[in-house]
C-alpha cells in the first residue's frame, strides 16, 4: 500500500509538471485545445488518483479547479492575463495540497481564496450547485439527483447519447471504478443510468471481487458532444467495451425522468457488498498508482536511486581496479609489451564510456528546478508589488540529481535577490525609459566540461557606492581600500554583508549571498557576478557535471597520499626558504607575483607532523580560498594528475576540517580528497589554538 | 537496538569471541558482517585516539576503530596476526580492530550475566553482559555503545 503510494505521488510530481508545462504555453499565447486538454487531465489524473487514496482535501481542491479548466475547454470561458495568473497561483497550491497529502501537513493556506477567485472567473451563477459535490469515491452513493442540476434548466433536448458501458475485468485491475465514471457523466447532462445485473449474478466472494459482472446503459441528454463523453471513459477507453450512439431527438419521449429510477440504487443500498463495491478496495491494495490510461506510453524505466548508486560505486571500483592493472602491468615488466598495451588502453577506454553513461543516468534536467524557481518568482514578484517575468533558457540540460537537489536552495535565495533587489519597481522602470515588466533570464548550458548556469535581470544593476559604504560600515573593508569595480560587487558574497536599507520578509532573513556562495562551492561550484549599472546583473554559476568523479592532484605530505582537486589549485612552484617570513609566532608568508600569500605546511595542517619540518625541500601549490583570496600550501612532492572517484566519508566522525572526501587509489589504499579553501580558514583559527591535533 | 532485541527473544545466542591483550571479549555474531585480515588504515586527521583511520572494504570507506583503545587499553600493534571484524550497527558499518579471533559460542542467554555496576566511564559502558565458559571471564559488548559515543567523542 505504502508502495502504491508512494509511486502515486510520484506520479503526481510528473503531472504537476506537464501542468506547469502547459500552463507556460497557455501564458505564451501560442496554445491550442491539446494544451488545455492537457491542463484538464493532468489536473483530473490527481483527482482520480487522489481519490483512490481517499484524499479528499486534495480531491476537493482538484475537483473544483477541473471544473473551471472544464469550462474553459468547452470555450465557455475567456483565457485572460488574470485566468493564466491565477491558473498557475492554482497549480502552486495544488501542489501544496499534494505535499501536504503525502507528508500529512494541514491543507494549505490561502487554498479557499484561490478556488474563490478561480470560480469567480466563470461568474456568479455557475458555481451554486457545484459547490455542493462531495467528491467521496469509496462510497456508493448514487445520488446523481443533487448534482446534474444544470439539466433542469438545460433547454435544449433534442440531442442525446445512448451509452452501453461493459467493464473489463483489466477496468478494476487498472484502478478505475464505474461509479465514478457514471458520476462524472452525470455531470454533463441528464444522466438516465440503468444497471444490467446478470441473471445468474453469483454472490460476491474472494474469487469474483475483481470480476465485472454488471454492465450499463446510460442515456445522457444535454448539450453535451460525443468528445465529452468520451473523456469521461478516457481512462478506461482500453479496459471496456463501450458503445456510444447517438439519440435522435424524437427517440426522447419523456425529457425528465426522475433519473435514478432503474435498478442500480436498489442493488447497491440493498447489498453494498455486491461486485460493483468490492473493486475499489481491491484497486487500492493492486494497482491504483498504475498509470492512467490516457498517458501516452514514455520509454523510460524508473529505477531506485540506490540501485543506480550502486552501479556508480561499481563503475567506480571498475576504474579503480583498471588502475591497479596498469600498476601490476608495469611492475611485471610488461610495460612494453604491445598486445598488453593497447588491450589495456582499450580497456581503459572502455572504463571510461561506461564511467561516463553511468553517470549519465543520474543526471536529470533542470526543468523541474526551473519550474521552482518559476513559482519564486511569481510569489515573490506578486509580494513585493513588480511585475516580473521569468524566461528560462536550456531546461532539458542534465545535472546530476544531487547538485540538482542541493541547487535548489541557493537558487531560491538568488532569484529573490534578484526580484527583490534586482528589479526596479514598475515606476522606476518606466522612469529609466525600460517596459514597466522586469524580466529575469534563468539560463543552464553545457560549457567545457563545466554547467553553466546564469541568473541575468534587467534591473538597476549593482549600486557600487552604496555597496561599497555599507562595507566599509561593516567594517569588511578598510575605509581607504582601492577596489575595482568588480572587487567592489563581488563585496556582497561576504558574511555579514546586506544591501537591503530595510529588512524585507523575503531576502533579508540574515541569509546573505555568502551563504549561496558556500553552498554552490561546496559542490564543487563557483559563483561569479557581472554588473552593468542602469542595465542589470548577472550572477554565472558553473558546476561540475557530477559530483561522483574529480579532477585532483594527488601528493604527498608527511608521509600520507592526499588529493587536492585540481580546481583549487592556482599553480605550483618550488620551495624557496629564504622567501619565508615568519610573522607571529608560526604564521609564515611568502611573496607570490607581488602578493603576500599566507603559507601553511600541509602535514602540520593536518596533524601529521611538527610545524617547521621539511619547510625548505617541498613544493608548494597556490590555491584559492574562500572569498578570493589565496594561500600556499607546503607539500613534500606531488605524485599525478588523475580523475579520482569521490567517496563521501561516513558522518561517525562528524566534520573533519579541511577533508571534503575520500578517493580510493590505484593501489587500493584510501586517500583523503582535501578542501584547501576550508583547510586554509581551519589553519588560520588552528595557529591560535594548536590543542586540535590527531593522535596516534 | 536491532542486535539487543535478538539477544532478548531467542533464547539460544551466538557470540563471536576475540581476543584484546588478555582479555576476552565478544559480539553479537548477528551484527558481524565479515571478518578482514590487517590493513593499512588512512589516518583521519583530528580523529578521536582510538579511530585508527578509514580502509577501503570493496569501495567502500570503512572506519576502523581499535577497540583496545576504546576500551582504555594500550593500542593494538597493527601486525599481521590482527583482524578487523567488520559490524554493522544501526545500518551504519565499522570495522573493529581486534588482536585476534577465537571462537563463536553459543549459550543460552540466561547465562549472560549483568556487569557489576562498579564505574561509569566511558569504557564500562560499553560491556552489556559477562560470561563465563571454561572459567574463563568473556566481557559481551554493548556495539551501539562502542560506537555511538565516537560520534560524541568527535563531535
Amino acid at each position: 500500500m505504502a508502495e502504491i503510494r508512494a509511486s502515486f505521488f510520484l506520479e503526481c510530481d510528473e503531472l504537476l509538471e506537464s501542468l506547469q508545462d502547459a500552463l507556460g504555453v497557455l501564458d505564451s499565447g501560442d496554445y491550442d485545445s491539446e494544451t488545455i486538454n492537457i491542463v484538464f487531465r493532468a489536473v483530473h489524473s490527481i483527482k482520480g488518483g487522489a481519490g483512490a487514496f481517499g484524499l479528499d482535501a486534495l480531491v476537493n481542491f482538484a475537483h473544483r479547479y477541473e471544473t473551471v479548466m472544464d469550462e474553459l475547454r468547452a470555450g465557455r470561458m475567456e483565457l485572460t492575463a488574470d485566468a493564466t495568473r491565477l491558473f498557475f497561483q492554482a497549480a502552486d497550491m495544488l501542489q501544496d495540497h499534494v505535499a501536504a497529502a503525502r507528508d500529512g501537513g494541514d491543507v494549505p493556506a490561502g487554498s479557499e481564496q484561490t478556488l474563490h477567485a478561480l470560480e469567480a472567473l466563470l461568474g456568479e451563477d455557475h458555481f451554486a450547485e457545484e459547490e455542493a459535490v462531495e467528491f467521496a469515491p469509496m462510497v456508493l452513493d448514487f445520488g446523481f439527483g443533487a448534482e446534474d442540476a444544470p439539466a433542469e434548466d438545460a433547454g435544449p433536448t433534442e440531442a442525446g447519447w445512448s451509452i452501453r458501458f461493459t467493464p473489463h475485468r483489466d477496468l478494476y485491475l487498472s484502478g478505475n471504478e464505474p461509479l465514478l465514471i457514471l458520476r462524472s457523466l452525470a455531470q454533463l447532462g441528464q444522466a438516465q443510468i440503468e444497471c444490467h445485473i446478470p441473471d445468474d449474478l453469483p454472490p460476491p466472494n474472494e474469487d469474483n471481487a475483481e470480476t465485472p459482472l454488471l454492465s450499463w446503459t446510460i442515456r445522457l441528454t444535454g448539450d453535451a458532444d460525443e468528445d465529452d463523453v468520451r473523456l469521461a471513459f478516457d481512462f478506461v477507453a482500453d479496459v471496456c467495451d463501450l458503445d456510444i450512439t447517438p439519440i435522435i431527438a424524437d427517440e426522447i419521449e419523456d425529457p425528465a425522468p426522475a433519473p435514478l429510477e432503474p435498478a442500480p440504487a436498489p442493488v447497491a443500498v440493498t447489498e453494498p457488498d455486491t461486485a460493483p463495491a468490492a473493486p475499489p478496495m481491491r484497486a487500492d491494495a493492486a494497482s491504483a498508482g498504475a498509470k492512467p490510461a490516457s498517458e501516452p506510453p514514455s520509454a523510460t524505466v524508473r529505477v531506485d536511486l540506490e540501485k543506480i548508486d550502486r552501479l556508480v560505486n561499481l563503475v567506480g571500483e571498475l576504474v579503480i581496479n583498471q588502475a591497479m592493472l596498469s600498476q601490476s602491468v608495469e611492475k611485471a615488466g610488461l610495460g612494453s609489451h604491445g598486445a598488453v598495451i593497447s588491450g589495456l588502453e582499450a580497456f581503459m577506454m572502455l572504463t571510461r564510456d561506461i564511467q561516463d553513461s553511468v553517470m549519465m543516468i543520474r543526471a536529470q534536467p533542470v526543468k523541474p528546478l526551473f519550474q521552482r524557481m518559476a513559482r519564486i518568482v511569481r510569489e515573490t514578484s506578486a509580494s513585493v508589488g513588480k511585475e516580473v517575468r521569468l524566461r528560462t533558457e536550456g531546461e532539458a540540460t542534465e545535472i546530476d540529481k544531487t547538485v540538482i537537489e542541493r541547487l535548489a536552495e541557493p537558487l531560491t535565495h538568488m532569484i529573490r535577490n534578484s526580484v527583490d533587489h534586482g528589479l526596479e519597481l514598475p515606476e522606476k522602470r518606466l522612469a529609466a525609459g525600460k517596459p514597466p515588466e522586469g524580466v529575469i533570464t534563468l539560463s543552464a548550458s553545457h560549457r567545457a566540461g563545466r554547467i553553466l548556469i546564469e541568473i541575468e535581470d534587467d534591473g538597476a544593476g549593482i549600486n557600487r557606492p552604496k555597496v561599497r559604504d555599507i562595507a566599509q560600515q561593516k567594517g569588511l573593508i578598510a575605509p581607504d581600500a582601492q577596489l575595482s569595480d568588480s572587487d567592489i560587487d563581488n563585496l556582497i558574497f561576504l558574511p555579514g554583508f546586506s544591501t537591503a536599507t530595510e529588512v524585507s520578509a523575503l531576502s533579508g532573513r540574515g541569509v546573505g549571498m555568502d551563504v549561496v556562495k558556500s553552498a554552490i562551492i561546496s559542490l564543487g561550484g563557483r559563483v561569479s557576478i557581472a554588473s552593468t549599472p542602469g542595465s542589470g546583473t548577472k550572477f554565472s554559476i558553473s558546476l561540475p557535471l557530477t559530483l561522483a568523479v574529480l579532477d585532483g592532484m594527488v601528493v604527498r605530505a608527511a608521509g600520507q597520499t592526499l588529493v587536492v582537486p585540481l580546481s583549487a589549485i592556482i599553480e605550483t612552484a618550488r620551495i624557496d626558504s629564504q622567501q619565508i617570513e615568519t610573522l607571529s609566532g608560526n604564521d609564515a608568508i611568502m611573496p607570490f607575483r607581488g602578493e603576500f600569500v599566507p603559507i601553511f605546511d600541509l602535514g602540520h595542517q593536518l596533524g601529521f607532523r611538527e610545524p617547521g619540518e621539511h619547510c625548505s625541500a617541498g613544493i608548494v601549490l597556490l590555491t584559492t580560498q574562500e572569498n578570493g583570496r589565496r594561500a600556499a600550501l607546503i607539500v613534500d612532492s606531488i605524485m599525478e594528475q588523475r580523475q579520482v572517484v569521490i567517496k563521501g566519508l561516513s558522518q561517525s566522525y562528524g566534520d573533519i576540517p579541511g577533508v571534503a572526501a575520500a578517493t580510493i587509489l590505484g593501489d587500493g589504499q584510501i586517500a583523503l580528497i582535501l578542501d584547501p579553501a576550508d583547510l586554509g580558514q581551519h589553519g588560520r583559527a588552528q595557529s591560535t589554538s594548536n590543542d586540535r591535533r590527531m593522535a596516534g | 537496538m536491532n542486535d539487543m532485541s535478538h539477544i532478548n527473544n531467542d533464547d539460544e545466542v551466538e557470540l563471536l569471541s576475540f581476543r584484546l591483550g588478555e582479555q576476552e571479549y565478544c559480539v553479537d555474531i548477528m551484527s558481524v558482517r565479515e571478518i578482514r585480515g590487517w590493513t593499512k588504515a588512512t589516518p583521519l586527521p583530528f580523529a578521536p585516539p582510538h579511530v585508527r583511520g578509514v580502509i577501503n572494504l570493496r569501495g567502500t570507506v570503512l572506519p576502523v576503530v581499535d577497540l583496545s583503545v576504546r576500551l582504555g587499553m594500550a593500542p593494538i600493534s597493527g601486525e599481521e596476526r590482527n583482524v578487523i571484524v567488520v559490524v554493522s550497527v544501526e545500518g551504519q558499518m565499522a570495522g573493529l580492530l581486534v588482536d585476534a579471533v577465537s571462537d563463536i559460542v553459543s549459550l543460552r542467554r540466561e547465562e549472560m550475566q549483568p556487569p557489576p555496576k562498579l564505574s561509569d566511564d566511558a569504557s564500562a559502558r560499553c560491556i552489556e553482559a559477562l560470561l563465563l565458559i571454561d572459567d574463563k571471564l568473556i566481557r559481551v559488548l554493548e556495539l551501539a555503545t562502542v560506537l555511538e559515543s565516537n560520534q560524541q567523542d568527535a563531535a
